[in-house]
């Protein structure tokens, strides 16, 4: 049903229906809040928080916030951008992220999203964790040194695929991601590459093997204009490549 | 008075640490117009000038993450002399391919280069008094001493460098177009 709801982002009008998120509003109205574990296509996780936005001098989470009347929104404000970039950079200490070795970057959402809130450096201290890479499946390899466990493959594994492949283990800095087969190793899980857990991985992490590096530097993704105009890879992946795949099965 | 005193130039200092030297390259991928920089900057130590020894300058630019005690020595003589002291590359930055040791032990990775390595004569891991001493990990620059500059990449465009540097020298505030900013 339409609505003729509004709210603002900085000032703009923005319409909205009945349990919408500030999120989905933005997104249908073609509004950019910078995100990295949110996809429309699934539940809200509001795990990265990078979405954070100012309303009524609280920050929340615009992925799980639910859109209310006449509210205002801060979006783009230095000190909502400085935020997010903290954040960012947060995530980026946390784990190994080497773009010069890395075969996403160009088209990551992590860097993408780090260029859009004009991240120079990473600031803090790096945590440089020791964590494995699984290259036991055939088809698709896994990286957990990429891994900034925005639960995207979780959710697509269990709500489309209904594998119940990925999992989230432990509690707080512990928290990594994990794989459900006999011994752990993806090699002996039921995933495909053809999998929607495997389209939706934002940063480096899941990687379908035998391709890489197929677009030059100034031709991806990323390259020439930022993710506000671009889209998310997840989305665009999933348009190109996942639902070719799918078709041809 | 002549106005083209050397002294008036921005005094610039250079180092690559542990790094592949590709930022420099990428200094001189400036082309031609090094020879309007070097009317606006006189260089201190640097590859390109030969000086080993760093004096007092206005900016420091430093290549290569910190991997050895020679680079911390180096690093912390451009930061007592330098008024700006920038980090250079993906390497400076954030440690970038260097830090990738960092997944493993230091005797790991001696005995996999020099005793485990495939076609070693007589192996033996390098012991001389002069070969700077390697670090447990390596670290970007920020982790040592204070930067206060950042340019990414790997390495940071001609165009980034030149960016920065005639921004800086004409006392604006520094920006860069998105394409000039990239970790890659």
């Amino acid at each position: 049903m339409i609505s003729d709801k509004t709210f603002r982002i900085d000032g703009k009008k923005i319409p909205f229906q009945d349990g919408d998120t500030i999120m989905d509003a933005a997104l249908r109205a073609g509004e950019y809040i910078p995100h990295l574990c949110h996809n429309p296509e699934f539940k809200p996780n509001g795990s990265c928080r990078v979405c954070v936005i100012e309303t009524n001098g609280r920050h929340v989470s615009a992925c799980n916030q639910p859109a209310i009347e006449n509210m205002e929104v801060d979006n783009s404000s230095d000190a909502i951008m400085n935020l997010r970039r903290s954040l960012l950079q947060m995530l980026f200490v946390e784990g190994n992220h080497v773009c010069p070795a890395c075969e996403k970057s160009g088209a990551c959402q992590l860097q993408a999203v780090a260029y859009y809130t004009r991240m120079l450096s990473p600031h803090f201290t790096h945590f440089f964790p020791c964590r494995d890479v699984d290259a036991t499946h055939p088809e698709i390899a896994i990286d957990f040194n990429r891994c900034i466990l925005c639960k995207l493959c979780v959710r697509a594994s269990r709500d489309v695929d209904k594998k119940n492949v990925f999992f989230i283990s432990g509690r707080g800095i512990n928290s990594r991601l994990v794989i459900n087969s006999p011994s752990g190793k993806l090699g002996d899980s039921d995933v495909a590459v053809t999998d929607k857990a495997v389209a939706v991985c934002p940063v480096g992490a899941i990687l379908p093997k035998h391709k890489g590096y197929e677009k030059p530097i100034g031709e991806r993704m990323y390259d020439n204009k930022p993710i506000s105009i671009v889209g998310d890879v997840a989305a665009v992946f999933s348009s190109k490549i996942y639902s070719k795949d799918v078709s041809t099965k | 008075m002549n106005d083209a005193v050397p002294s008036e130039k921005l005094k610039v200092a250079t180092a690559a640490l542990c790094g592949c030297f590709g930022c420099h390259m990428s200094l001189l991928d400036i082309d031609e117009r090094i020879l309007k920089l070097v009317e606006l900057v006189e260089f201190d130590r640097t590859p390109i000038t030969d000086i080993k020894e760093v004096g007092p300058c206005d900016v420091g630019l430093i290549e290569g993450a910190v991997a050895n005690n020679e680079n911390v020595e180096v690093l912390r003589e451009f930061r007592r002399n330098c008024k700006i002291l920038v980090a250079v590359g993906a390497c400076a930055v954030n440690g970038g391919v260097p830090s990738m040791r960092n997944h493993f032990s230091l005797v790991e990775c001696l005995e996999e280069v020099y005793l485990d390595g495939v076609g070693l004569d007589n192996a033996l891991i390098p012991d001389d008094p002069e070969i700077p001493m390697l670090l447990d990990k390596v670290h970007p620059l920020h982790e040592v001493v204070k930067i206060d500059y950042f340019l990414p990449g790997c390495p940071p465009s001609a165009d980034t460098i030149w960016t920065f540097l005639t921004e800086l020298i004409e006392g604006k505030p520094i920006s860069f177009p998105y394409s000039l900013i990239h970790y890659d």
